[in-house]
């Protein structure tokens, strides 16, 4: 049943939108794998959506080529629609619906898939089946809108920022049902602009800012790309006198060094050899430490080197 | 049971009926109805307390009392002899301010050398009748005989009585109101919500969704329509002349026709308050225009043609037609016509303008 992982799941070629004078997507590619989770990460405004709906056949392109599961939206789209499953990001499902009721009607739409109440069971919503969508919580309606999107038994599954506004709890139980969904080898494409939910769920992510792809590959590989697995943060009481930061990228294992009135950031690649040099440079210039933090290189840091930006800066 | 991995499973439910699309999308229409009980109140409850009331303020009663006023003891005692004037002596002053303020629809007082003045406005009918039972009473009590006996027979008939008049057109009017509120608002809602976006990514047919609104709508066009003519009928006696099966092709045919308008009104709007602003642009004409609660007729003919061509005229002279004198279809075929050419003008466009997204 699981199509050989050669066959691409979805392949998108030059893809350009513009709406009136903004572009929105400025010309990107990518190629899904059938069976892996890819993930489009990037801040709010990066084009993400519009490429995502694009995909899902709701906005036409300007230009590019778009191909899902070897079909195409132009000649194709009732036959896709069967066997795609979708979530969009602010949909507000009929509030006076039970939950039972909404999983019916969108199962009616499909020629296969399974029954309503074994979709409940899977996304834990069984206690709420005869509840009205207006008395869910947030992560209880998002999980309904995830079963909306699953109750046709779909071969690629899109999923636009499925655990935005979430609290922590209710993320994370998103975030398990997700992974038995790979586990049970479904295609996956998702948005997102939290770099631990990339980190965690995707085999594959593209970074993308501005309407274009600025990086992709695995988690590991994006992170090793900036050449440093740890990142050191340090807060000097430095008196006035700056650090001699030329001095420090001479130590062996440090990548980078940005300081910043008292604040130092360094990339550093070999933690435990790296860090006492560092440490002793700071002695031999007569500087205080008021904090020292490390933390694994995340995506968070990828997405800093690449633009000079956080991912949630406003 | 065998444990198995459902996001894996292949399974197909059994389909019944009841999981047919269109029966899912029209039990969304009628739940999100019912569920809403002020929607509801305005829809069933509402056509009845109009008919009610006006039923109760235009009721046919006795032949009215005319009340009057005169300034002679003379004058009053000649307009007592008729039965159909109330009669007040008042000096001439004070009468004068009855009559200004309504109280009275004539004055009657003596003018020189033994005539009588009636003072009273010529365009209120009561003054007018008022003036023809005072000269009346005044003559005979001169003296005066009529030369050719008569005699009186008394005919109300329901059918020619207000409440007949008014019972077909608040059926129309709920017929339009009905459907052009609670569509537009339900279409507007759920685009609003980004819900139908939302359906259109799944394999919904788009001919389902819409057809489900029309479906919705004839279900509770039985209501709708059963409701204020049934109460019409016991309350008033209001009578159903036509047959049962022309009256419902008619009232379907409207339905269908104000759907397909709410539809196009319907179709582009994004917020409620701007789909509201449209229903009360489409509406107003029809509600002033039409003939709901007096003759359409009262219009200058220049307008005449216009007024015939909305839907409310069309619907509200066929339902007079065939309620009161028992109209059948062919008969009704120009009021038909006009509803006929509304739906398929109006759901053509919609069409081809709706906003799925």
């Amino acid at each position: 049943m699981a199509a050989p992982s050669s066959t691409p799941a979805l392949r998108v070629a030059n893809l350009r939108k513009a709406y009136k004078d903004v572009v929105a997507v400025a010309g990107i590619d990518l190629d899904v794998r059938a069976g892996e989770c890819f993930g489009l990460l990037g801040p709010n405004g990066a084009g993400k959506t519009t490429t995502i709906e694009i995909c899902e056949g709701l906005t036409a392109p300007d230009s590019g080529d778009v191909e899902v599961l070897g079909l195409r939206w132009s000649s194709d789209a009732q036959k896709l629609r069967q066997r795609l499953g979708i979530q969009l990001q602010e949909t507000q499902l009929s509030d006076k619906l039970t939950v039972f009721e909404t999983l019916r009607l969108f199962r009616s739409f499909f020629e296969r898939g399974p029954a309503p109440t074994d979709v409940l069971a899977l996304v834990q919503l069984e206690e709420k089946r005869d509840a009205r969508v207006s008395a869910l919580s947030g992560g209880q309606k998002q999980r309904l809108a995830l079963a909306c999107a699953l109750v046709g038994d779909p071969d690629l599954l899109f999923l636009d920022e499925p655990t935005t506004g979430l609290d922590p709890q209710a993320r994370r139980q998103l975030w398990d049902l997700i992974e038995e969904f790979k586990k049970a080898g479904r295609t996956i494409l998702l948005t997102t602009h939290y770099m631990d939910e990339a980190e965690q769920l995707c085999d594959t992510l593209a970074i993308m800012d501005h309407g274009k792809v600025i990086a992709r590959g695995t988690p590991a590989e994006l992170i090793a790309s900036i050449g440093a697995d740890h990142l050191v943060e340090l807060s000097t009481a430095t008196r006035g006198r700056a650090v001699d930061l030329d001095a420090m990228r001479r130590i062996a294992g440090v990548r980078e060094v940005r300081g910043d009135d008292g604040l130092l950031t360094i990339h550093a690649a070999g933690l435990h050899q790296a860090l006492p040099a560092v440490l002793d440079e700071l002695h031999r210039q007569d500087i205080t430490l008021t904090e020292l933090s490390t933390h694994s290189a995340t995506l968070e840091d990828v997405f800093v080197s690449l633009t000079g930006r956080h991912l949630r800066d406003e | 049971m065998s444990e198995r991995s459902p996001a894996t499973q292949r399974s197909s439910s059994p389909q019944t009926w009841i999981d047919h699309p269109l029966v899912q999308l029209t039990l969304v229409r009628v739940r999100e109805f019912t569920r809403e009980p002020e929607a509801v109140f305005w829809a069933l409850f509402f056509p009845i307390l109009i008919t009610a009331g006006l039923g109760v303020a235009f009721r046919s009663r006795p032949a009215e009392v005319l009340k009057v006023a005169a300034s002679s003891p003379a004058i009053v005692q000649a307009l007592r002899q008729e039965p159909t004037l109330d009669v007040a002596e008042r000096p001439g002053p004070e009468a004068l301010t009855l009559l200004r303020t309504g109280k009275v629809a004539l004055v009657a007082e003596p003018g020189p050398a033994g005539t009588v003045l009636y003072r009273y406005d010529d365009t209120n009918p009561e003054g007018r009748t008022a003036r023809m039972l005072a000269d009346r009473a005044v003559q005979r009590a001169a003296g005066r005989a009529d030369p050719v006996p008569t005699a009186d027979e008394i005919l109300r008939e329901p059918g020619s009585r207000y409440i007949d008049f008014l019972v077909p057109g608040l059926v129309g009017l709920g017929i339009m109101s009905n459907t052009l509120w609670g569509l537009g608002f339900s279409i507007v809602d759920s685009r609003r919500r980004k819900l139908t976006k939302r359906l259109i990514a799944t394999p919904m047919s788009r001919t389902y969704y819409l057809l489900s609104y029309l479906v919705w709508r004839m279900i509770v066009l039985v209501v709708e329509v059963g409701v204020p003519i049934g109460f019409g009928a016991l309350a008033f006696g209001v009578p159903v002349r036509g047959s049962l099966l022309d009256l419902t092709i008619l009232c379907v045919l409207a339905s269908l026709a104000f759907s397909a308008l709410a539809l196009l009104i319907a179709s582009r709007a994004r917020t409620i308050e701007a789909v509201s602003g449209l229903m009360n642009l489409a509406q107003v004409p029809m509600w002033i225009l039409s003939g709901v609660f007096f003759s359409a007729q009262r219009f200058p003919d220049v307008v005449q043609p216009f007024i015939s061509a909305l839907p409310l005229t069309a619907l509200i002279d066929a339902l007079r037609a065939h309620m009161l004198q028992g109209a059948g279809l062919s008969e009704l075929a120009p009021q038909l016509a006009v509803l006929g050419a509304w739906l398929v003008v109006c759901f053509t466009l919609a069409l081809k303008f709706f906003r799925w997204r």
